[in-house]
């Protein structure tokens, strides 16, 4: 039995890494795309062109136009004076944001009214232009503050002092928010699954497709021991991946591991026992690559944008919530974000690592059941 | 050498059509993937931060710090979740994931705010998701200044001193997208993604099929040109692909009722010329290829990522590396996200997207001519 798994393996691996072609594509390119992804997926919002519309020009206005400035948050791309411009601005996306501020700004301000300061934001990216208000709001906030402490002192003259909350802000596992420490373990996950659901699938899938399955069905093989021999060495191809992955994602991008790379290994395998088992049931429904190919996509689309990776899960509608608790990649992401970013073990992440074992057994024993009807 | 013949390939679009209709389960998926994705996705998938789940360690137990806290929680951002007693419980209430947010109040809170001096107040925030964390940071600071000028405004009416209004106020106006819906943002551009990935696999195999199988053979014997046999197998796919954007087009109206504001033939224009670009782009790495496995890898590869990720359609491009910049210029979803975008929300014409809408169609006119001139070498 051994010996006729070692043939079946001998010959997926120099199917599969005999066209230097796939070799390139199944070790070379999760790197590039990790590097690429890596630069380029940001979510930091710094230096936000605006275009500053001051009708006032007092020295309230100038003020506020120079703490924005000095935030680092906007950075004045154009001083505009017509409404027209400033449209313009905004249709162009020259600007994201118009800072408009009306004639007796300052005055309010010093007379003690409430001066009304307009911002003008493009809602084309609403994810951009929530963070940019919510900058904006601060910034205001913390100068109206500094209006109110400056009258409070005059006022009550040098004996009393206003006391106020002071937020200190730390983020834990990520100190400097970098989006990259956030993306890189979850790009692990989501390449490993993609290697492993679409060579599995389409592997089995070219056997019947180009006629080599009745060759294989005449061998004295197994139904358990075909289904090894063509999982295990894409289960392989998937772990070198992932130590390829990790070991750029450490050393060139500087991602924290914290956590125990064993723990991170083992969580791999469970996980790939449910990528497999989705592999081969989806080779089993399928008689086309073609066909096998568009149902892995129509697996693998929903699986990354339903698991975390870009869309927090806990903004999802409730119902969206529980179809997420399906999805081995969701679970997947806990493990990987929890193991390098915060560094945590077993004793925190063993309810995603249950889970994902069963969906593993359950998936392989059906895929299993299946192949063997299909075969006979 | 006879000159192109419509004939032929029209021919070649037939037996195309005819595979397509056969395989009923494919062409079911073509059609019913990009809705599903759709309605899915318009629906489940959002930025927006919402009740953020927050443990509070309230160490003074007066009545200023749970005015604080009842700050928090009465702000639609943030939720208490718990309180914790401990710096284990903090600890563990956010390695877990169960908050999001700790807020720590330190035992001296009250007095200093009495005695006039700064009070600091510790807010720790599971940074791993950094995009939710900038935010929450946000909101936070926001929630605290307002209780800082509110504890401000209530002292000096106290001290008999007239009152007065808030300084500054902030009144925004969203524009293009005014209640700064995130659908409004997500359909467009996850329409351009779809369209993208979907049409690049459907014809990445096309070529690479007729290799495996044996037939290309066959067809070499025919009379068939190289660029007869590229339009034909082409145009099958087009009319699917088209026949998904209208749909998305009809979904996106009916069912999410993103604002259409420019012209709807401008929209149908620029999808047609996107598409012709990326069908010859799969049609392209079906004939490098010549493997189905090889070629879907390669198609995945260079559509489902690069369009997800360097497209704009999540991330703005203005935040990212320069080089990376660069290289996204080589993504036609860039484009085309963009111009969706500009045309759905902003109702702008091609005198202002004359640009952009010029280099989808040197991408299109590029990919279609390198699909050819491949082509005919193999043929030879």
């Amino acid at each position: 039995m051994f010996q006729r798994i070692r043939e079946m393996l001998v010959k997926e691996f120099i199917q599969v890494l005999r066209d230097p072609r796939m070799r390139f594509v199944v070790f070379l390119m999760p790197v590039v795309q990790l590097v690429v992804f890596g630069y380029a997926v940001s979510t930091d919002v710094r230096d936000v062109a605006t275009a500053v519309y001051d009708l006032d020009n007092s020295v309230a206005s100038r003020e506020v136009v120079a703490r924005f400035v000095k935030s680092g948050y906007f950075q004045v791309a154009e001083y505009v004076v017509t409404d027209d411009r400033a449209r313009e601005l905004l249709d162009r996306s020259a600007v994201r944001v118009v800072i408009r501020m009306d004639k007796g700004f300052g005055d309010d301000v010093l007379r003690g009214r409430t001066a009304a300061l307009q911002l003008l934001l493009d809602g084309t990216d609403s994810n951009t232009a929530g963070i940019a208000l919510g900058y904006a709001a601060k910034i205001t906030q913390q100068y109206s503050k500094d209006v109110l402490l400056k009258r409070f002192r005059r006022l009550a003259g040098a004996a009393r002092e206003q006391g106020w909350v002071e937020l200190e802000s730390r983020a834990w596992f990520n100190e400097n928010l970098e989006s990259r420490n956030f993306f890189v373990p979850g790009i692990i996950a989501m390449l490993v699954m993609l290697a492993t659901l679409l060579l599995t699938s389409m592997a089995v899938v070219r056997e019947k497709e180009i006629g080599t399955m009745e060759q294989v069905m005449a061998t004295p093989i197994t139904p358990g021991e075909f289904i090894l021999g063509k999982t295990i060495p894409f289960a392989c191809i998937a772990f070198t991946d992932v130590v390829i992955i990790t070991v750029v994602g450490v050393f060139w991008f500087g991602v924290p591991i914290r956590g125990s790379l064993l723990l991170l290994f083992g969580a791999t395998a469970v996980y790939l026992m449910t990528t497999l088992g989705i592999g081969l049931l989806i080779s089993t429904i399928s008689h086309t690559q073609q066909q096998a190919m568009m149902s892995t996509f129509f697996f693998y689309f929903p699986a990354i944008l339903l698991s975390g990776f870009i869309f927090p899960v806990a903004n999802m509608p409730r119902v969206i919530q529980w179809l997420t608790w399906l999805n081995p990649l969701r679970h997947f992401l806990v493990i990987v974000r929890g193991i390098f970013l915060k560094g945590v073990g077993p004793e925190i992440l063993w309810p995603q690592l249950a889970i994902l074992a069963v969906m593993g057994v359950c998936l392989l024993w059906l895929a299993a059941a299946r192949f063997r009807k299909t075969l006979a | 050498m006879k000159s192109f013949s419509v004939r032929r390939a029209w021919a070649v679009s037939r037996k195309e059509f005819l595979h397509i209709r056969r395989d009923a389960r494919s062409l079911g998926m073509a059609v019913a993937i990009p809705m599903l994705m759709l309605v899915l996705f318009g629906y489940a998938l959002t930025l927006d931060v919402d009740n953020v789940p927050v443990v509070v360690w309230d160490q003074s137990g007066t009545r200023l710090s749970r005015e604080l806290v009842a700050r928090f929680d009465g702000s639609r951002y943030f939720s208490v979740v718990g309180y914790a007693r401990t710096y284990a419980e903090v600890e563990h209430a956010v390695d877990s994931g169960r908050a999001l947010v700790a807020l720590v109040v330190p035992r001296d809170f009250a007095q200093l705010v009495e005695s006039g001096r700064p009070a600091p107040a510790q807010m720790i925030v599971d940074g791993s998701d950094s995009n939710t964390a900038t935010i929450a940071m946000g909101y936070a600071d926001v929630v605290a200044l307002a209780f800082s000028q509110n504890i401000a405004v209530r002292e000096m009416e106290k001290s008999g001193m007239p009152a007065f209004a808030p300084p500054v106020d902030v009144r925004p106006r969203v524009w293009f997208n005014d209640d700064m819906e995130s659908r409004n943002y997500i359909v467009p551009g996850l329409t351009a993604v779809i369209m993208m990935v979907i049409s690049a696999l459907l014809t990445s195999l096309t070529v690479a099929r007729e290799w495996e199988r044996g037939t290309m053979e066959q067809l070499i014997s025919t009379p068939v040109k190289g660029p007869e046999l590229v339009l034909g197998k082409l145009l099958p796919y087009f009319a699917i692909g088209m026949f998904d954007m209208l749909l998305a087009v009809l979904m996106g109206k009916f069912l999410f009722h993103v604002p259409l504001r420019g012209s709807t033939v401008l929209l149908f224009a620029i999808a047609a010329v996107f598409l012709v670009g990326i069908l010859s782009m799969g049609i392209l790495v079906s004939i490098v290829m010549k493997s189905q496995l090889l070629a879907s890898q390669m198609a995945m590869v260079l559509t489902f990522l690069p369009s997800f990720l360097l497209s704009g359609f999540v991330y703005p491009i203005a935040n990212m590396a320069k080089p990376v910049q660069w290289i996204s210029y080589l993504v036609p979803a860039r484009y085309f996200v963009a111009l969706m975008r500009a045309i759905y929300l902003k109702g702008t014409g091609l005198e202002m997207l004359a640009g952009q809408a010029g280099l989808l169609v040197a991408f299109g006119a590029v990919m279609l001519v390198l699909a050819n001139g491949k082509f005919k070498k193999k043929l030879a």
